[in-house]
C-alpha cells in the first residue's frame, strides 16, 4: 500500500524482556540527546549504539519494551537509524509509542529463534510478514492494526496534529 | 440486578470503551475510538506533550478541564535542565489552561489523583505513566500511554482503543501475618506473567477483596501493567467486576491465606521467588515508597517491624512517602519518629529513586531491595546494580538485618523501645541468634 514500502536490513539479535529503562535509562532522562543516545541498549550490548547503522532492523525475544511509558524507548531506536522492530512479543505501550512515533514495530512469534544477527531481514509492513531470504526463512506476523497503519502512512501522530491544528484554526 | 440466565454480559473493559465510545456494546478484538474521561501527564512528559501541540499549532485543549499535572519525578529539579524542563512545563499548563495542576511537594501523580477525586468508577482514563492501571483500584478503565498520544487525546478529547480480552482473578480467604497485597502481585507475576495477561484487562473478584483496602487495591492494580495488563479493575461504585455471563479467556483463584512473602529477583519482575529462597542475601541499600507502595498502610506495616529497632551497620533505608497527605497522616502518628529513630532517612513526597532519575542510585555491584515496581538492569542507577522488589514488611525486616528476611521471623510482638541491634549485614535473622 501507498506510503508503506517493504523494509529491508540487517539484524540485531537480543533476548528477552528488553525493557525501557534498558532502551531510555531514567538517570539519563534530561541529558543532551547526544548523551542519552550514547546508552541506548547498552546493558544488553554495549558496542550496539555505537555500531549500529541507519536501516538496520531491531529483533527480540518476547515482551520487547516492556516498563514506562516513556516514548523515548522508539525514539532512540529510530534517532539510531533503525528501521523496525521485530520481537516474539511486544510490550503494549511500546508498540503504540512506536506507532505513535512512526517506527514499525511487529510482533512475530518465535522470529528470535530462527533469525541470527546479522541475517538480512525483510518486513512487509502491510501483510506482516517477516522473511529472511538467505536462509528460506517466512514467518506471518502479527498484522499491524488499520488504525495505526494509517498513522504510520502519516510518519507519525505528529504530522496528524498539524492537520488538526488547521482543522482547529479554520 | 436481574439477568436472564444466558444472555451475554459485557467484561468491564467491553462495557467501559462502548459507553466511551457512544456505542450499545463492544467487544475482545474490536478497534474503537473512544471519548476519554481524564488525563494526567507528570513533570518528565508534560513540557514534551504540551510543546508538541504548541509547534504544531494547536490553540487550545479539547477540555482542559479533564486535564491533570503533576510534578513528581525530577523533583526538587537535581539538575538545571530539569529545572528547565520544569520551567518550560509551567509557561505552557499555564498558556493552554489547565487549572488542575499540583506542584511540587503534592506526592506521586497516581496518589493524587485518587485523593483530589480526579477520576470515578466507570471512567476511561489514559496517562503517560505506565502504571497507570493504578485507577483500576476504583473501577477505572485507565491505561498508560506515550507522549505523542497523550497530544493527540489532549486535542482532540478521544483516542483509538482496541478493546482487550479480560481475565478474571478470583480473590479468596485472608492474607496471613506479614503477607500482603505487593506479595499477591507478586505471586500473580509469577502464575500469569506476562505471557499470560499481555493486552489483556484483569478484573479482580470474589470474597478475598472485601479485606482488601483502596490502598492495598491500588498496589495490585498498579502492577497490573507488570503482567502486561492493558487495565486493572477492581469492583468499585457501580462497576461490577467477574459477571457470570462475560467471555473471560482465562479465570484464576487465589487463595490469600496460603500465599508467602514474595520476593522479584533481579533482573526481571517475572522473576518471583518465595522470600525464604533468597533470605540471607545481602543488602546496600533499602527502599520503601513508590506508587506501588509508599502509602500510609505501608509506612505503618514496616513501622509496625522497625519500631523500636534499628536497621543495620552498613545499610541506609531511605522513605519517601507518595503524598503530602501520606506525610501528614505519617507524622500524626509517630511513624516518621519510628522510622527516623530506625535510622532511615525519610525524603519528601514524590517518586524518590524508583524511576532511576535521582535520590538514591545505585552503584556498581551494590544491592537494593525496593518496594517499587521494576528490577529491570540499569532501573536505579548502574546497570551493574542488583534490585530485589518486596513488600514494605519485607524490606522493613530486610532493613533491620542488612539482608534480605522474611517478615513472618521478626518477632513482631516483642518490639521494644531497646534497638533491635546493630548487627552486621548478612545475617537474615538480625543477629539475634534464634533457630
Amino acid at each position: 500500500m501507498a506510503g508503506l514500502p517493504a523494509i529491508q536490513g540487517r539484524a540485531w539479535l537480543f533476548g528477552s524482556g528488553i525493557s525501557t529503562d534498558m532502551l531510555s535509562p531514567g538517570q539519563y532522562v534530561h541529558h543532551p540527546m547526544e548523551e542519552r543516545l550514547k546508552h541506548v541498549l547498552e546493558s544488553a550490548r554495549p558496542e550496539f549504539a555505537g555500531e549500529v547503522k541507519p536501516g538496520d532492523i531491531v529483533v527480540a525475544g518476547a515482551n520487547f519494551g516492556c516498563g514506562s511509558s516513556r516514548e523515548s524507548a522508539p525514539q532512540h531506536l529510530k534517532d539510531l537509524g533503525v528501521a523496525a522492530v521485530v520481537a516474539d512479543s511486544l510490550a503494549r505501550i511500546f508498540s503504540r509509542n512506536a506507532i505513535a512515533i512512526g517506527l514499525v514495530a511487529i510482533a512475530c512469534p518465535s522470529i528470535s529463534e530462527v533469525v541470527k544477527d546479522g541475517d538480512t531481514v525483510e518486513i512487509d509492513v502491510v501483510s506482516g510478514i517477516v522473511s529472511v531470504a538467505e536462509r528460506g526463512i517466512v514467518l506471518e506476523g502479527d498484522r499491524i492494526p488499520e488504525p495505526m497503519l494509517d498513522v504510520l502512512r502519516h510518519g507519525g501522530i505528529e504530522p496528524l496534529l498539524a492537520s488538526i491544528a488547521a482543522e482547529q484554526n479554520r | 440486578m436481574d439477568n436472564l440466565a444466558g444472555s451475554k454480559q459485557l467484561t468491564v473493559a467491553e462495557e467501559i470503551l462502548a459507553r466511551a465510545a457512544g456505542r450499545e456494546e463492544s467487544s475482545a478484538g474490536e478497534y474503537v475510538v473512544a471519548r476519554v474521561d481524564a488525563m494526567m501527564m507528570h513533570d518528565i512528559f508534560a513540557a514534551d506533550v504540551l510543546s508538541m501541540l504548541e509547534q504544531a499549532g494547536i490553540q487550545h485543549l479539547h477540555d482542559p478541564s479533564k486535564v491533570t499535572v503533576v510534578f513528581d519525578h525530577m523533583i526538587p529539579p537535581p539538575s538545571v535542565s530539569a529545572a528547565s524542563h520544569q520551567a518550560k512545563a509551567r509557561e505552557l499548563i499555564s498558556h493552554f489552561g489547565i487549572d488542575a495542576f499540583f506542584e511540587i511537594g503534592r506526592g506521586i501523580c497516581h496518589q493524587v489523583m485518587i485523593e483530589e477525586h480526579r477520576v470515578a468508577p466507570g471512567q476511561l482514563v489514559v496517562a503517560t505513566d505506565s502504571h497507570t492501571t493504578t485507577y483500576g483500584a476504583q473501577g477505572v478503565a485507565a491505561t498508560g500511554i506515550g507522549s505523542s498520544e497523550m497530544a493527540y487525546t489532549l486535542a482532540t478529547g478521544q483516542l483509538w482503543f482496541k478493546v482487550p480480552e479480560s481475565i478474571s482473578v478470583v480473590l479468596e480467604g485472608q492474607f496471613s501475618y506479614g503477607v500482603t497485597a505487593k506479595d499477591l502481585v507478586l505471586y500473580l507475576m509469577k502464575a500469569i506473567g506476562s505471557a499470560g495477561a499481555q493486552y489483556r484487562s484483569i478484573e479482580f473478584g470474589g470474597e478475598g477483596v472485601d479485606q482488601l483496602s483502596l490502598a492495598d487495591r491500588m498496589t495490585i492494580s498498579n502492577m497490573g501493567v507488570e503482567i502486561g495488563a492493558k487495565f486493572a479493575v477492581f469492583p468499585a461504585g457501580s462497576v461490577q467486576t467477574i459477571r457470570e455471563n462475560a467471555g473471560y479467556v482465562a479465570s484464576h483463584t487465589v487463595s490469600l491465606r496460603s500465599l508467602t512473602p514474595q520476593v522479584a529477583v533481579p533482573h526481571h519482575v517475572e522473576n518471583v521467588v518465595d522470600v525464604d529462597e533468597v533470605a540471607g542475601t545481602p543488602l546496600d541499600q533499602v527502599f520503601i515508597g513508590s506508587c506501588t507502595n509508599g502509602r500510609l498502610e505501608d509506612l505503618r506495616q514496616a513501622a509496625s517491624i522497625l519500631e523500636g529497632r534499628h536497621i543495620a551497620k552498613g545499610l541506609r533505608l531511605i522513605v519517601f512517602p507518595a503524598s503530602s497527605h501520606v506525610m501528614e497522616a505519617a507524622a500524626q502518628e509517630g511513624i516518621i519518629e519510628i522510622l527516623n529513630e530506625a535510622g532511615a532517612y525519610v525524603g519528601g513526597p514524590g517518586c524518590g529513586p524508583c524511576f532511576g532519575g535521582h535520590l538514591g542510585l545505585l552503584a556498581p555491584g551494590e544491592r537494593c531491595l525496593g518496594t517499587h515496581n521494576r528490577n529491570f538492569r540499569g532501573r536505579m542507577g548502574s546497570a551493574d546494580a542488583e534490585i530485589y522488589l518486596g513488600s514494605p514488611m519485607t524490606a522493613a525486616a530486610s532493613a533491620l538485618a542488612g539482608a534480605i528476611s522474611n517478615p513472618c521471623q521478626v518477632d513482631h510482638m516483642t518490639s521494644g523501645r531497646e534497638p533491635f541491634g546493630v548487627v552486621t549485614a548478612g545475617d537474615p535473622l538480625g543477629g539475634r541468634g534464634e533457630a
